[in-house]
């Protein structure tokens, strides 16, 4: 048998990584859009697309700054942003308090699981984009039937979320809070409603981004003036390039209401240690 | 089966009757179970008692007739005279879990009783005596901490404080600490015995450990499976305070030899 090496050489050793775990956030991320739009770059440059399905990168760089800048100069764009903004804000409004009510009915009480929730289950499995015309037809072609559509489509993941958290409280709470004698109500305020909050927000998160598809998918189908006519138009005039800027202003929007929300959600959650996107966004 | 009652001149027959269950029966018809028969229990005040037996063996059933949780299929279950119709602000109860609410402070957790049978403003009245409460486990200084911050042992002492917030006549224990770590656990039973004789408390602890049931109880009982029904009393008679050091005396091996007997022969019947 060979003798031992001397020393520690061999007895400290180092769990491996793998070195694109360890890249920093910002880097990975803006090495993918760099490669991304070069991707873009070499494929407009080869012309194997043709630029009017697919302009080249700086076409809608282009773009953004123009409409960008009508947006500041308050021009035309800016109306329509204003119109789009209300829909979503209406519409996010309205899903809300439907969906926590809806789902309030549903969660907590017998007749709501038995009697309305077979019902909300098959309107949910609706492809709900196909009420569009029906919208049309009861409310105009004004924000209205846009709002009606947004909160069709944004309320059932509320619905959801919400009963889903009221059923999350477990066995010991519910029955340390009938020990203590506490009313139906009771039990709802100080118990599952608190604790059923990370599943309503999980809800919460995907009706916002519901109020958006649903608020230009109405404006596409119904008409209006909103920022979905915009893209509409800008589209029949195969200016796929604006289509392209007015869908990445379009994004902001969404994406700020989605920050706000997990925002508040972080403040109001505070005991909840903060999962998948918890931290990055 | 008779109910084999051992050294019954000695057996806690002095001190006021408080929780009184008279022939109580529990079947549940879908599953065909007579998870109770009959059973007949007396507890006194400042008196500590256990039940004993296997898994499914009913105790638990048992122990949510006695909370109100449950309403029995017969038999009469009475407490300071009057009948348990449901749960009541003098029964106080504690289960296996801390079961704290993770967005409400220690001192929040411990006043909730209070802020549910009496409102908000009761409960910020009953700070102070809370304060007191969490001295007496030794939780002073957590007052304002979330329960994510308390260890295992920790989240179990504000659970008590949160029983005896309303003052209880009775305290039910279901397992209350047998989702902690051996070493931890000896140690909340020594807390458990300290408190209960401070406040002379009168208390019913459901377990399937027979040392703690032991080192706890003045009256072992011991409970049989399907029907469930006791089967054996056994009058612990060391001295109290106890101490750690007596799991390993003689008498204290005898009680526990004598238990796992009775465990044993009815459980491969």
């Amino acid at each position: 048998m060979q003798a031992l090496p001397s020393g520690a050489a061999h007895t400290v050793w180092t769990e491996k990584t793998s070195w694109i775990d360890s890249v920093p956030r910002a880097v990975s991320m803006t090495l993918l859009f760099v490669a991304f739009i070069l991707f873009w770059t070499a494929l407009t440059w080869s012309s194997v697309v043709s630029p009017i399905i697919l302009p080249s990168p700086a076409e809608p760089l282009k773009q953004i700054i123009y409409v960008g800048h009508n947006l500041l100069i308050g021009d035309y764009m800016l109306t329509a942003l204003y119109i789009t903004l209300q829909e979503v804000f209406y519409s996010f409004l309205l899903a809300l308090f439907l969906g926590f009510s809806l789902g309030i009915l549903v969660g907590e009480t017998i007749f709501g699981e038995r009697a309305v929730m077979p019902y909300l289950v098959a309107l949910d499995t609706m492809p709900k984009v196909a009420f569009a015309p029906i919208f049309i037809a009861w409310l105009g072609f004004g924000i209205e039937s846009k709002v009606a559509l947004a909160t069709f489509i944004a309320a059932f993941p509320i619905i959801v979320g919400t009963a889903a958290g009221l059923h999350s409280a477990d066995e010991n709470s519910r029955m340390l809070f009938k020990t203590m004698g506490a009313s139906r109500f009771q039990t709802l305020l100080k118990m599952k409603l608190p604790m059923g909050m990370p599943q309503f927000f999980t809800g919460l998160k995907i009706g916002t981004v519901g109020v958006m598809a649903g608020a230009i998918t109405g404006e596409f189908l119904g008409g209006g003036k909103g920022f979905g006519e915009l893209i509409r138009v800008a589209s029949t005039n195969l200016n796929t390039a604006r289509v392209f800027a007015l869908i990445i202003f379009l994004s902001l929007i969404g994406l700020s209401l989605y920050l706000l929300v997990g925002w508040i959600q972080r403040k109001l959650i505070f005991w909840q240690k903060s999962g998948l996107l918890g931290d990055g966004f | 089966m008779s109910l084999q009652s051992s050294n019954q001149e000695n057996s806690g027959a002095e001190g006021r009757p408080v929780f009184v269950l008279e022939q109580v029966s529990k079947h549940f018809p879908r599953r065909n179970v007579h998870a109770l028969d009959r059973v007949d229990l007396t507890m006194r005040e400042g008196r500590f008692y256990s039940v004993i037996g296997s898994s499914g063996c009913g105790k638990s059933t048992l122990l949510k007739i006695m909370a109100g949780l449950q309403p029995p299929s017969s038999g009469s279950v009475m407490l300071e005279g009057k009948p348990v119709l449901g749960p009541r602000p003098d029964i106080g109860m504690m289960f296996q879990q801390a079961t704290l609410l993770p967005w409400r402070t220690t001192l929040e957790n411990v006043v909730l009783p209070i802020e549910i049978r009496d409102g908000k403003s009761a409960a910020l009245a009953a700070h102070d005596k809370a304060q007191k409460l969490l001295k007496l486990v030794g939780l002073n200084g957590f007052e304002s901490v979330y329960p994510s911050e308390l260890s295992g042992g920790m989240a179990q002492r504000a659970a008590i404080c949160r029983m005896l917030i309303s003052e209880p006549s009775v305290l039910l224990l279901d397992e209350p600490f047998s989702a902690l770590d051996e070493l931890t656990r000896e140690f909340m039973n020594m807390e458990l015995q300290r408190i209960c004789m401070e406040r002379n408390a009168t208390a019913f602890l459901v377990t399937h450990s027979i040392p703690e049931a032991v080192i706890l109880s003045d009256n072992v009982f011991v409970m049989s499976s399907r029907p469930g029904r006791f089967v054996e009393e056994i009058v612990v008679n060391l001295p109290r305070p106890r101490t750690l050091s007596m799991l390993t005396s003689p008498e204290f091996g005898e009680l526990v030899d004598r238990i796992r007997k009775n465990l044993d022969a009815q459980s491969f019947l």
